[in-house]
């Protein structure tokens, strides 16, 4: 048991022989050290958020034909830094009839409702903050945090504009929430855990090999959940200006805006985890954890790469067209695609390996093709009901 | 470790918050905020029962998540009633509403 | 045996902070004038209780407690308050003329259930220790799911469900 094979045990035995040796209680020992782990984890985090900042600029430059930030340092590496120094030294104001003590509360609710999710994340076989066994309820639960956050800060702004950003993002996010339980079920039901690390384990085959579907909607409802286009309208700059961050200037701004982009980066390493092996890569991951922690925040950046392309390519939909796509499309294919794969999972559970994979594929196939026919015919009686039936202009001609 | 009577206290304690809300509040949101804090009592009541007693009969879970289900649907249908209650009458106050007191 | 009354383990510590957190934040919901404060103490209450239900084993518990309640109905209390007003300031009293006797009756209600425990023999009992590998989320799904559990129970509730949301839409849908 050397640094090298597990060295967070390594550095909190040697940390805790330190604090009993200077006549610490081995219980306040412990709890120091589980401290200082949680706080080592958030501060890598904010620097990682840091980069992230630079990461984005660069890449939504790149696919809007720009170079992006490359004056401050190599590479414009040095431009998040001075963003920070921007926002901490701009004046930091509160509108008239704000709720003073919500208005304050809401930016570190949504910044904590982001760094939580981390405490399930597994970046090494045998490092993780808690393998809990609730873990895929976990994210919904967090993001539950985060819409109570986004409803406090539109509410205690006390603009019109807020609230009604607020309320868009609320009615987005709850409404999004089911159909990713939906689909986080597919991975437990592989797997046969809760547990992100036992699901992790369970990922000989990559699970987007076998409900590639699912993979596509926890995606989609993953970007809904973010807030970002095609689904950005709480933020609707055109029509709402910001959204429920209106008011915040400085810091407290800078707490959302953060929070989105580390939000969107851990999703990205949620996507890896449920749908592409987490930490492993052919076996690498048992090299060493330090290996497993960069093929792990890799395959996040990845993520977070294909969350942000759809960003800067899809526009933006309205309210009304975002829901009816949830309710009336996402949320049944979602359930359907739960029953079928759970049906298939009984039925070849004894059964060969490839027989298991081309089942569960070909159940996925069947799926998306029976959905997307059901889409055509409603799109076709929908644009009968606009332009009247094609059949009337042929027969005229 | 805890004994049991500490988590009946506290139940006991927060039914009896809830029960206050429900008999003194005017406002019918907030009698609903009350109803709530009794049905959490319940549930804390139910899951203590279960740790304390056979942990391997799991009915005081089970019974806990129809307590969550059934909390959900009383919240749904309360709402409703507020809101269609304040279009018709454009008042959400308990004892204004007493067309049926004459 | 003096020794061992003061003797107070690292979670009863936290048991008494978050249980007194909890009945405060109860008595803010019950007693502060504007409702939107008050759902956001139901939230800090509910939160208490979540991690009741942690320190009481039942993990999976507090996770469905963050998402059902506060993901759902605290979101659903803040979304009724905002469309049963008009101007954004609370008026009027917050409590009815008989608040009072409401005090009575749940002062009342404390002391017979505190009485009515206390004589009850299995009161002050100790927890057992949990045995190793036991599955509780296994353990409850298949309680919710076998016909020798609670299967009928649990379909119940959720044809119950079904149908207060059926209703719940069917009363504030807005017939013009």
């Amino acid at each position: 048991m050397n640094f090298w094979n597990d060295p967070l045990k390594v550095a909190a035995e040697w940390l805790t022989g330190v604090f009993t040796g200077w006549g610490m209680n081995t219980v306040a020992a412990n709890v120091l050290v589980a401290f200082l782990g949680v706080l080592m984890l958030i501060t890598i985090l904010m620097v990682i958020d840091i980069f992230l900042v630079w990461i984005e600029r660069k890449v939504v430059a790149r696919f809007q034909d720009r170079i992006g930030p490359n004056r401050l340092g190599p590479f414009g590496l040095i431009q998040p830094f001075a963003d920070i120094i921007k926002l901490m030294i701009k004046e930091d104001t509160t509108p008239a009839g704000a709720d003073k003590v919500v208005y304050n509360i809401a930016p570190m609710l949504s910044m904590m409702s982001v760094l939580i999710l981390w405490a399930v994340v597994p970046l090494a076989p045998v490092m993780l903050g808690v393998d809990l066994n609730a873990g895929v309820l976990f994210i919904i639960a967090a993001g539950s945090i985060g819409t109570l956050s986004i409803i406090m800060a539109g509410w205690s702004s006390n603009n019109k504009f807020s609230v009604i950003g607020a309320f868009r993002q609320v009615a987005v996010m709850v409404s999004f929430e089911i159909p990713m339980l939906a689909v986080l079920l597919i991975p437990t039901i592989f797997s046969g855990s809760m547990g992100m690390n036992a699901i992790i384990q369970s990922q000989d085959i990559w699970f987007i090999f076998l409900s590639p579907l699912a993979a596509l909607i926890f995606l989609i409802a993953a970007i809904a959940e973010l807030g970002r286009a095609p689904f950005d309208l709480a933020e609707g700059e055109s029509e709402l200006v910001s959204g429920y961050n209106i008011e915040y200037s400085g810091m407290k701004f800078g707490m959302f805006y953060a929070g989105e982009l580390l939000h969107a980066f851990t999703f990205g390493g949620f996507w890896a985890i449920m749908f592409f092996g987490g930490y492993r890569f052919f076996g690498l991951e048992k090299v060493s954890p330090f290996l497993a922690i960069a093929i792990i925040l890799f395959k996040a950046l990845l993520g977070y790469w294909v969350i942000m392309w759809v960003k800067y390519t899809v526009m933006r939909i309205r309210i009304d067209q975002m829901l009816a796509f949830n309710w009336k499309f996402l949320t049944p294919v979602a359930f359907v695609l739960v029953m079928v794969t759970a049906l298939m999972n009984a039925l070849l559970r004894g059964a060969d390996s490839w027989l298991y994979i081309t089942g569960m594929i070909l159940s996925n196939v069947i799926v998306a093709w029976v959905s997307l026919e059901f889409v055509r015919s409603a799109a076709k009686t929908e644009r009968e009901k606009v332009e009247g039936p094609k059949q009337v202009v042929e027969a005229h001609h | 470790m805890i004994p049991l009577s500490w988590y009946l206290i506290l139940a006991a304690g927060l039914f009896s918050i809830g029960l206050f809300g429900v008999l003194a509040r005017r406002n019918a949101v907030a009698i609903l905020l009350g109803v709530e804090l009794m049905l959490n009592a319940v549930n804390i009541n139910l899951v203590a029962f279960w740790r304390y007693g056979d942990i391997s009969m799991m009915a005081g879970q089970v019974f806990a998540i129809i307590v969550f289900a059934v909390a959900a649907a009383e919240v749904a249908v309360g709402l409703a009633l507020v809101i269609s209650v304040y279009r018709r009458r454009n008042t959400v106050v308990a004892e204004d509403l007493d067309l049926l007191k004459w | 045996m003096e020794k061992e009354f003061n003797y107070m383990t690292g979670t009863q510590i936290i048991f008494l902070i978050v249980g007194a957190v909890t009945l405060i934040a109860a008595l803010m919901v019950v007693t502060v004038r504007n409702l939107v404060h008050a759902a956001l103490w139901l939230v800090a209450t509910l939160f208490g209780v979540a991690i009741v239900y942690t320190l009481l084993n039942a993990g999976f518990l507090a996770v469905v407690q963050v998402v059902v309640y506060i993901g759902a109905i605290a979101i659903l209390f803040i979304f009724a308050v905002m469309l049963t007003r008009r101007q954004a300031a609370d008026t009027g009293a917050a409590l009815n003329s008989n608040w009072w006797a409401g005090a009575l009756m749940a002062v009342l209600t404390f002391a017979g259930l505190a009485y009515l425990l206390q004589t009850w023999s299995g009161f002050s009992k100790q927890s057992a220790a949990i045995p190793s590998g036991f599955d509780a989320i296994g353990q409850l799904g298949t309680a919710l799911t076998s016909p020798q559990g609670y299967v009928l129970p649990f379909e119940v509730a959720s044809v119950l469900l079904l149908a207060a949301l059926v209703g719940a839409v069917y009363l504030a849908f807005n017939k013009k």
